[in-house]
């Protein structure tokens, strides 16, 4: 057992805590990140990838609703090659609020967010898959954003910077000194191996997890789970991002994302954070609700759906999920009686550099650090790590090298044998063992029509004749990621996709045996 | 354009999967005039390997090494399942019906008749199944002896790595070894190959030459070779024994994932012998529409949408097979039948289809979803009365039956198709 120390331990790989790694590291502060699974594991990898114009929080938060303005536009500036730049359409149909809508445009100029009422023929000619059902329409700055590019890429900045990263890497407790924190317990979940970090401060950053990290050091956090289901269409249904034109409520958010659509999403109390998926009821909720607006997705072909846990900060006994505020809380734990614990939690993917600039600011101020915040102003020096989880890059690329080519292993997602080289190169390079999953993990492979029936195979014979499976373990890698692309199927398999399934069921099943063991 | 005389008769066979090419081939040796409909051939989606009754309980993983004692168990214990309708006798004699016709087409089998056998698939696991063709019968005695063994794959051959099956198999047989040998003249192509593209460059002697080549190289001590199933299109035993020969070992193929050269194989044998004993066959072709007419034959327009031809038919054996098929399609809330709008046994939503796992032991409810039939292969309505008195169903379509984790695809096509012939001259 090896001992580690650093200045800052953050707890969490989602977008806050690689945001705050690379924020402290850009302030010159040495620490290392932890994450219990992979990155972006919680509710950073299970939403929308949207990046919010603020106009769907102008009636229940206009706080939030101006956050999300002021660092939609940050993001932008700084993060272009995250972010697809749509523009949003909030439209409403026969039978919403009236009230609602007549409020609208007030609401939205009052959190100075810029919104253009636009006419039934102009909503028909750049979105012709609304229904005609249009009562009013605006236009906003609404836009897409990859989660997981924008984690890989804070990390491989903050990692250039001297952050270690240590994947698979669970805390498993608190070594108190007096009213601090001496040191933090932690337990590597595939070696098995357990070491102590000293450290000066711990920032607890672990999302929904919030609470059962403050609980091992005896902090009572009262957090509320909500999830939040979604689903992933075969095809992209729309250009811009469409949201209903009604206060938050389930079904309401439609994201294209390069070549699919996302749509989001319902609110659902959960009482374990455990193997939390989507059900077949949210499932047709969600079709339906979207369908009043988008007629065409009752029809669409979906391939995906899939889950996030909101964490809920909890004030009150609140009987509706999205009346609690979907802002973040920092809590500095000095109030608790550990003058070097601090947790972060709540909040959304687009605020997400907010959140890690406020505790980095509080973090520095005791840690006598006083360099100030960069992530305002410095661009991401676009590192690539995280390319290949963009939609449609990977065929465009491939088209692009056309001299170099290599052979397609995924055919849905157009990924050849040297993006995979790359991948695997990375994984690698953050000292974690090459699998099926991770590799999914960081690409697009498995995401397309199959789901994983033909490059399931592929890859792994792939990654066995470049010597980087050995033995029996590509049964098990094969396995993993079925049972992960399992997850996100089940609630979705009727009509094309049911066919797709079954013909995978028939090769993994019928013919190889994978389920006799 | 529609044809104003209908073509007449005995029997039409809807569907071009194992179930409906065995129907029409049982139809046609007894004298049935025959047309068979079907868009391609679900059979090329076929691994090559006949499977007749593996595992059961499939909760229990229960893998049985004597078939016929394993339908025993399910006639027995699952009185639904399609094996409950039939006779030994009958399963047999289909059996042996399909397997002569086959290698009257040059596509010879082998099996040990009381017994399943087990194949190496490329995961490097073993596949229990029944009857194998005859160039990978070697492949099922080196996994019994476990000699000194060479596995060789082709580079640019996506979906099979000698590496793979031998890494994974190696605790069990030790002596078995890999090679990665590149398959001639493909030096220059930087792409996968489809594995019927290598099939039938090795038609051509010249390129068998040049593989035997390499393969000498590499042999060192092995007494036995195993390669990827793409040894010829049509002349694959002869193409083996040349080998053999000129290599001096026995020579194997391992299955591939489909669409396989096996499968391929497969299909052209049905396809050449069906139509030598005069089954009308109408490519790409649908059945657009059914009735019956006054003297309770049925009047079927079959083609593209619209129609091209009418076939009028004493009979129908429905083979359509269930999703991959399109014989069933799921909507979002129930499962349909898609040509008769059969009643279909299907569980009661859409939530209890598929269980929590993939690879979950008791298999998917919705595998158990199909047509329901009388003893004579008749689809049932909803009071359990055959719906028509001429139309049977065979195959994948019936009730019942988790093919797929039963190991009993083949076997149920092949034999409730016998079946249904059967029933049908019955009726007659």
């Amino acid at each position: 057992m090896s001992d580690l120390e650093t200045q800052v331990l953050i707890i969490g790989g989602g977008a806050t805590g690689t945001g705050l790694a690379r924020d402290l590291a850009l302030r010159g502060v040495q620490c290392i990140l932890v994450e219990k699974e992979d990155i972006n594991a919680g509710a950073s990898g299970g939403n929308h990838g949207l990046l919010h114009s603020g106009a769907r929080y102008v009636s229940n938060d206009p706080i939030s609703a101006e956050e999300c303005r002021l660092e939609a536009n940050l993001l932008r500036q700084l993060a272009p090659e995250c972010i697809e730049d749509t523009g949003g359409l909030f439209v409403a149909v026969e039978g919403d609020d009236e009230n609602y809508i007549a409020d609208f445009p007030l609401l939205c100029s009052k959190c100075g967010i810029p919104i253009q009422e636009i006419s039934r023929d102009e909503v028909f000619e750049r979105e012709p898959g609304i229904s005609k059902k249009l009562i009013a329409a605006y236009l906003t700055e609404d836009g897409a954003i990859d989660p997981f590019k924008l984690s890989l890429e804070n990390l491989a900045q903050a990692q250039n910077l001297g952050c270690t990263f240590l994947q698979h890497v669970k805390v498993i407790g608190f070594e108190m000194g007096q009213n601090r924190v001496e040191a933090v317990h932690v337990l590597n979940a595939e070696s098995g191996q357990e070491r102590l970090i000293k450290i000066d401060q711990v920032v607890n950053a672990s999302g929904a997890w919030a609470a059962e990290i403050a609980a091992l050091a005896n902090i009572p956090i009262h957090i509320l789970y909500s999830k939040g289901s979604l689903l992933v269409s075969a095809y992209r249904l729309s250009q811009r991002v469409i949201n209903r034109l009604r206060p938050p409520s389930d079904g309401d958010i439609l994201v294209p994302g390069g070549t699919v659509s996302i749509l989001g999403t319902t609110s659902v109390r959960v009482h374990s954070l455990d193997d939390v998926r989507p059900t077949v009821p949210e499932v047709d909720l969600i079709i339906d609700e979207l369908g009043e607006v988008v007629p065409g997705l009752q029809d669409a072909r979906y391939v995906r759906a899939y889950s996030g846990v909101r964490p809920l900060i909890q004030t009150q006994e609140a009987g509706d999920d999205r009346a609690v505020s979907r802002g973040f809380a920092v809590f500095d734990h000095a109030q608790d009686g550990l003058e070097n614990f601090t947790t972060i939690t709540g909040g959304k993917l687009t605020t997400y550099r907010l959140m890690a600039e406020k505790v980095a600011d509080l973090v520095c101020e005791k840690l006598g650090v006083s360099s100030p915040c960069l992530t305002l102003t410095e661009p991401f020096p676009s590192a690539k790590k995280g390319k290949w989880t963009e939609p449609g890059l990977s065929s465009r690329v491939w088209l692009k090298e056309h001299a170099s080519r290599k052979p397609i292993l995924c055919e849905c997602e157009m990924i050849p044998e040297n993006v995979i080289d790359d991948i695997v190169g990375n994984i690698r390079k953050e000292n974690i063992t090459p699998s099926l999953k991770a590799v999914a993990a960081r690409s697009r492979m498995g995401k397309g029509l199959c789901q994983g029936t033909v490059c399931g195979t592929r890859v792994t014979s792939y990654l066995y004749e470049q010597g980087i499976f050995h033995s029996d373990q590509g049964l098990a890698n094969i396995k993993e990621f079925l049972d992960e692309r399992w997850k996100g199927e089940r609630t979705i398999l009727w009509g094309e996709q049911l066919i797709q399934t079954g013909f995978k069921e028939a090769l993994y099943c019928g013919l190889l045996d994978l389920e006799l063991d | 354009m529609s044809n104003s005389d209908p073509l007449k008769c005995d029997l039409l066979v809807i569907g071009r999967g194992m179930a409906g090419m065995a129907s029409a081939l049982f139809a046609a040796n007894r004298g049935l005039s025959t047309v068979q409909v079907g868009m391609t051939g679900e059979i090329v989606f076929a691994s090559g390997l006949l499977d007749l009754m593996g595992v059961h309980p499939i909760e229990e993983k229960k893998v049985w090494q004597d078939p016929w004692a394993a339908i025993d168990s399910v006639a027995g214990d699952l009185p639904d399942h399609p094996y409950a309708h039939l006779t030994k006798d009958d399963i047999r004699a289909s059996f042996v019906e399909v397997l002569s016709f086959l290698e009257k087409e040059g596509l010879t089998y082998c099996r040990e008749e009381n017994y399943n056998s087990r194949m190496i698939n490329p995961l490097g696991k073993t596949k229990t199944t029944y009857c194998v063709p005859r160039s990978m019968w070697s492949g099922v005695e080196a996994f019994e002896k476990k000699p000194p063994c060479l596995i060789a794959g082709f580079r640019g051959l996506g979906d099979f790595s000698a590496r793979q099956i031998v890494e994974t198999l190696q605790h069990q047989w030790p002596e078995l070894r890999a090679a990665r040998i590149p398959f001639p003249d493909t030096d220059h192509v930087n792409e996968l190959f489809a594995g019927d593209i290598l099939a039938q460059s090795l038609e051509l002697s010249i390129n068998r030459k040049k593989l035997i080549e390499s393969l000498r190289k590499h042999r060192e001590d092995a007494e036995v070779i195993g390669l990827p199933a793409v040894l010829g299109m049509n002349h694959t035993d002869e193409i083996i024994s040349e080998m053999e020969e000129e290599i001096g070992v026995p020579v194997f193929e391992i299955p591939t994932p489909p669409v396989s050269v096996p499968g391929l194989r497969l299909n052209d044998a049905f396809v050449r012998g069906l139509s030598a004993k005069g089954v009308r066959h109408f490519p790409q072709s649908q059945v657009v529409k059914v009735r019956q007419n006054e003297a309770e034959e049925f009047v079927a327009a079959i083609g593209h949408k619209p129609a091209q031809h009418t076939i009028l038919t004493k009979g129908i054996i429905l083979a359509s097979g269930r999703f991959w098929g399109r014989g069933l399609y799921a909507e979002r809330d129930r499962i349909r039948e898609t040509i008769f709008d059969l009643p279909v046994y299907q569980p009661e939503s859409r939530d209890k289809w598929h269980s929590e796992d993939f690879l979950e032991s008791g298999g998917h409810p919705i595998n158990q979803a199909g047509v329901e039939i009388d003893r004579l292969f008749r689809p049932l309505d909803s009071f359990g009365k055959p719906l028509f008195r001429t139309l049977f169903a065979a195959g994948s379509i019936l009730a019942h039956d988790d093919w797929m984790r039963m190991k009993c695809g083949s076997g149920v096509s092949i034999a409730s198709a016998y079946g249904a012939v059967k029933a049908s001259l019955q009726l007659e």
